[in-house]
């Protein structure tokens, strides 16, 4: 296996807290440069929590986390973003006091080859008529192209993408995912959460299960239809 | 001149005048607490001393160094703004997590430590301070005579607002601050350096009391208690603005400053009370202040 590219992303024994809680008990995973990899698992498993570890923002944490061969362990949050790393949060995190264009424009550019907001407004059109709402007047699905939409000019290579197609309705996450094979075309690598398995299936190469704060099976996308007993039962659906 | 309500146009407009005067220094001094609590979320009781911190900076500049007003204008800002600074980074960083009332405590031991070292050195008894030369003098309107210092002030306070107001709602910088009032962790997570952010915002607010400090100091005299006195209004300035509103402080600053000066012409008796009335009045109908938002 020499010629396997050394992974963009490797992950190696997390653990991770909630003040006293300990919630993440060995994450370990690995995502190469321009994969799509979802984490899988049911609620409570501790996808959140792995992403808000990655950006260092979980209160505390061990184990290894290497982004380009960095340890991003210990980094404070800005540090790890200007690394090239790009987060959406659950909760979309759109500023309420902010207009559209303002929330757009807001994430410091962090590397080279970012979106142009042109770009970003041919890929969500809805963006467009909305330049100067503010955040919270838009519906969830626009919301969720915001979220994206400002991560993407930054020249962030790694985006952490978490739930997105969550609580919208079945068109607007057939626009997400076309988006998601956009951005793994131009050469975004993705480590998306997901619940909707579906979904996860139609722009994923590979998925991780989470289980308690583990990593407990991994699934490449062209098994998947052989698998899918094997995952109901993991999300238990 | 048309008497209205009995009362001769030119006190009317004197009162007026001096009014708009007292609200020049409420709302630079309301604005400076609300950049401060919008980001911080403290309120700053230091802000008074700062403010007399500010007078006193220009005092000794021009006594200890014969450097005059306008430099001071400048230096003195920027010197109690890096106090303002040096205390965030090194005091007030370590009780944000915790009760507000340990902020309220800090932030009020330390407005009566450096009260008390300036009133050790300097007793309480105020020392003048001469308006420059350009400034001085008056324009006769025949109806009234206009004190040149005193337009000054009005407008270089509704110039600092405005320039205030316009960074916070419409740059760049601006929208940073906005969006690290709702969510500093998620900013901090999209790569802006936030402690450093609120560090330089403190200073800001910091500076701003010592700006109208340097403005008080040929009206006033410059002296240890000068902001003690001040600031007992102005707190209740920013509660009727609304917490943390910029556009509210500012607008309630020369609002209240022209009701105070209006109560003086109508019932003067009530002129040092009206801001409280005031005060009662709001929050009793608008617990969140004029255009503050419930948080
Ligand atoms: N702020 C918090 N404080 C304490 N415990 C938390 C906090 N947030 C989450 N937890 C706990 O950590 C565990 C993992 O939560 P996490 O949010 O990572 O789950 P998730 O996999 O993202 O679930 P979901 O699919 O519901 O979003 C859960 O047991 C949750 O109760
Ligand atoms: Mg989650």
């Amino acid at each position: 296996m020499s010629d396997q590219p050394a992974a963009m992303l490797d992950i190696h024994d997390l653990q991770g807290w909630y003040d006293e809680s300990h919630v993440l008990h060995g994450i370990s995973l690995k995502v190469a440069r321009g994969e799509v990899i979802t984490l899988l698992g049911r609620n409570g498993a501790g996808k959140t929590t792995s992403l808000r570890a990655i950006m260092g923002i979980l209160g505390r944490t061990a184990g290894s986390i290497r982004f380009n061969g960095a340890e991003l362990v210990g980094l404070s949050p800005d540090k790890i973003a200007r690394k090239g790393i790009g987060y959406c949060p659950e909760d979309r995190g759109i500023f309420s006091g902010l207009t559209v264009d303002e929330n757009l424009l807001l994430p410091p550019v962090v590397g080279k080859g970012g979106m142009s907001v042109a770009e970003i407004h041919t890929l969500f059109p809805n963006l467009v008529e909305r330049r100067t709402s503010f955040g919270t007047k838009l519906s969830g699905g626009e919301q969720q192209m915001l979220a994206i939409g400002r991560i993407l000019r930054t020249g962030a290579s790694l985006l952490l993408l978490d739930e997105p197609t969550e609580g919208l309705a079945p068109v607007i996450v057939q626009q997400i995912g076309v988006a998601v094979r956009l951005l793994k075309q131009r050469g975004f690598t993705i480590l998306l959460v997901e619940q909707n398995f579906h979904f996860a299936s139609t722009v994923a190469d590979r998925h991780y299960v989470v289980e308690e704060g583990k990593i407990v099976d991994e699934i490449a996308n062209d098994d998947l239809p052989n698998q899918t007993e094997r995952l109901k039962s993991y999300l238990g659906v | 001149m048309i008497p209205i309500l009995n009362i001769p146009t030119d006190v009317l407009l004197g009162q007026l005048l001096l009014g708009l005067i007292n609200g020049s220094f409420y709302a630079i001094l309301s604005l400076g607490l609300s950049v401060i609590f919008g980001l911080l979320n403290i309120i700053n009781f230091t802000h008074g001393a700062q403010y007399m911190m500010g007078a006193f900076v220009s005092w000794m500049l021009l006594t200890y160094f014969g450097i005059g007003y306008w430099p001071a204008l400048l230096i003195s800002p920027v010197v109690v703004g890096i106090t303002g600074v040096i205390l965030e980074r090194f005091i007030l960083r370590r009780i944000y997590d915790i009760d507000h009332i340990y902020g309220f405590l800090l932030t009020y031991g330390v407005a009566l430590v450096i009260e008390s070292i300036f009133r050790g050195q300097y007793g309480v008894s105020g020392q003048p301070y001469r308006a420059p030369a350009l400034l001085s003098g008056v324009i006769d309107l025949d109806f009234m005579v206009l004190p040149i210092y005193r337009l000054w002030v009005v407008a270089a306070s509704i110039a600092v607002c405005a320039g205030t107001w316009l960074i916070i709602e419409k740059t760049r910088l601006g929208s940073y601050l906005r969006a690290a009032t709702e969510r500093p962790v998620l900013v901090r997570a999209f790569g802006v350096n936030v402690p450093r952010m609120i560090m330089i915002t403190y200073g800001f607010g910091v500076a701003l009391a010592a700006f109208a400090g340097v403005l008080a100091a040929p009206l006033y005299q410059v002296s240890s208690i000068m902001g003690s006195n001040l600031m007992v209004v102005v707190f209740a300035v920013v509660v009727i603005g609304g917490m943390g509103s910029i556009g509210g402080s500012i607008v309630a600053g020369f609002g209240l400053g022209i009701l105070e000066g209006l109560t003086k012409v109508f019932y003067p008796p009530g002129s040092n009370l009206v801001v409280f009335v005031a005060m009662i009045l709001i929050l009793t109908l608008r617990p969140a202040g004029l255009f503050g938002k419930a948080r």
